[in-house]
């Protein structure tokens, strides 16, 4: 079996749910606690990507990465190299594709923190930082662990975001979806069906360990 | 908040929230108990959250909340789901430099030992109050402030919780704000109190004093009483009566008590006058008295405040009686109570 699109598939989903979680993390918790009228302006562009078709995404995010775009011109010029087809333009556009997947969980669990569990560790002595990472975190550990499930299976199964920005560079962009389409495409059924075939149960495993982890935890 | 002086507490906050206006600024004793009485919607939590910096005050500090090192008992514990009993009690005494390690003196006083090393979410409703106020004395605050610890609680758990706060009273140094609107609550814990009205004080002063005014609607209805600080000195074991003395004269209550310092609470209803002692009367408190001051209550009734010794009672008498008995300021009477509940 072809196992180098799916161990780059692995890295990539892996990079990004790391960058998504890192990230996403004070974005959420922003949408959480913050009441401004720019609240839901923010909150609809954290979920254009669940609507948006990728082809979208990835046509603007490859002008936008591209050598004369705004941020890849920048990047030619920091680093010498193109993001457009490289694994570091994939990892960006998969941040943006998997935006709402990690982020919406995360503010879930933020607004669903119990009363006044923050201002209780603030009168004893914790400061916001501090409240943030041992009130606020530990009781949101759900919503981490369904964002990570999420941004990490929703990375794996991107297809057009990455064609359109990283192209089907072997060992560099060639992630497995599009391994797939390839095998298709030259009718190589068989490796196609592997291929498929680990997805899928990649795919149900981590979806049900997720829904089995939730309702231990609920019936806790 | 600022220190007045060393044995005060200033309080000076103004706030606007959309037509509510809070706006104090007094003093209270660094010392004992103050208790905050109002009616819903008085303010008296906005009052608190100011204090604790919950809430933007003009005239208050701009101190971040986790510096003040106020303790704050919230009406719902708070405790946090994912920390033991224990991390719990210990979360503000990690973060406040110089806080003893006071665990096992706090958890004594609370009775909390046995429940350190369980989960917070199999406490009782009683249980887990108790747990968040050892945890507040644990970060050795230099003021706590309690908004209706006891509101969330049924009638039984509130009698169970109670005693604590007596023992917390009179065993701990640091000043208490307690926040409530059951008179009751507020006659048994404080030594000092402050009426809020729409964000407003309308009274304030030493515990006796305040509650001996009959000009304030606050302190009208069912919640017009005096209450009186005394001392047992006779148990009558045959008819389970305790003899208590005060500056007064001395006074029967029911049930045996041997606290030096009690405080007995005796309502405006159960109080009524004479203008000469009954002989022979199911009424077992007759004390001679003076009228020191009378006002309109209501169309039928009128409070009368009465001096006895150093203390004063207030009765409720109709207006009809004042009026036919001829009433006034400065007459010798006689009080019957008819009821004294012991309050601590």
């Amino acid at each position: 079996m072809d196992f180098g699109p799916l161990w780059l598939s692995a890295q990539l989903a892996f990079v990004t749910t790391l960058a998504l979680i890192v990230l996403g993390a004070p974005l959420a918790w922003w949408l959480s606690q913050n009441h401004s009228r720019w609240q839901p302006v923010v909150q609809a562009i954290v979920a254009m990507p669940i609507v948006l078709p990728p082809t979208v995404l990835g046509f603007y995010l490859l002008i936008l990465l591209g050598p004369h775009g705004a941020i890849g011109g920048w990047w030619v010029k920091l680093t010498g190299d193109a993001l457009t087809f490289s694994f570091t333009g994939l990892v960006i556009a998969s941040c943006i594709y998997s935006l709402p997947f990690a982020v919406q969980p995360m503010q879930n669990a933020f607004e669903a923190l119990p009363g006044k569990n923050l201002e209780a560790a603030w009168t004893l002595g914790a400061s916001k930082l501090d409240a943030f990472f041992s009130v606020a975190i530990p009781l949101s550990i759900r919503g981490f662990v369904s964002a990570s499930v999420l941004a990490f299976a929703h990375t794996l199964g991107e297809f057009g975001v990455v064609l359109m920005v990283g192209g089907n560079i072997p060992g560099k962009t060639r992630v497995v979806s599009i391994a797939i389409y390839d095998h298709v495409e030259t009718l190589n059924y068989a490796s196609a069906h592997q291929l498929s075939l680990v997805l899928i149960v990649f795919a149900f495993v981590t979806l049900f360990g997720m829904f089995a982890i939730n309702r231990r935890w609920q019936s806790r | 908040m600022r220190h007045a002086a060393a044995e005060h507490f200033e309080l000076k906050h103004s706030i606007h929230k959309g037509d509510f206006h809070l706006d104090v600024d007094t003093a209270i004793p660094a010392a004992g108990v103050t208790g905050i009485f109002g009616e819903s919607g008085s303010g008296k939590t906005t009052l608190l959250r100011c204090i604790a910096g919950l809430e933007h005050s003009a005239g208050g500090t701009s101190q971040p909340v986790h510096q003040r090192r106020i303790g704050y008992v919230f009406q719902e514990p708070q405790l946090f789901a994912h920390l033991s009993v224990r991390k719990n009690i210990q979360y503000g005494m990690r973060r406040n430099p110089g806080a003893r390690d006071i665990l096992d003196e706090a958890s004594r006083l609370l009775e909390v030992s046995e429940l350190l090393d369980r989960s917070t979410t199999g406490l009782s409703g009683g249980e887990a109050q108790r747990v968040s106020i050892a945890r507040v004395l644990c970060q050795s605050p230099r003021l706590i402030l309690m908004d209706e610890p006891l509101s969330a609680l049924d009638e039984r758990r509130r009698n169970e919780v109670l005693p604590y706060l007596d023992r917390l009273h009179a065993e701990w140094a640091v000043p208490i704000i307690y926040v409530s609107h059951n008179v009751a609550e507020i006659c048994r814990l404080s030594d000092h109190l402050l009426i809020l009205d729409r964000g407003r004080i309308v009274a304030e002063g030493g515990l006796q004093d305040v509650l001996a005014r009959i000009d304030l609607p606050q302190l009208g209805g069912r919640n017009a009483g005096a209450v009186i600080d005394a001392v047992p000195t006779r148990y009558d074991e045959a008819f389970d009566l305790t003899l208590f003395s005060f500056s007064g004269g001395e006074i029967w209550a029911p049930g045996r008590h041997e606290s030096p310092g009690s405080r007995l609470r005796i309502s405006a209803s159960d109080v009524s006058l004479s203008r000469v002692a009954a002989a022979s009367s199911t009424i077992l408190n007759i004390l001679p008295a003076t009228i020191e001051a009378t006002a309109a209550e209501s169309a039928a009734t009128e409070l009368v405040r009465l001096r006895l010794g150093e203390d004063r009672l207030i009765a409720r008498i109709t207006r009809r009686s004042l009026q036919q008995l001829e009433l006034k300021v400065g007459d010798e009477v006689y009080a019957q109570i008819k009821s004294v509940i012991v309050r601590r």
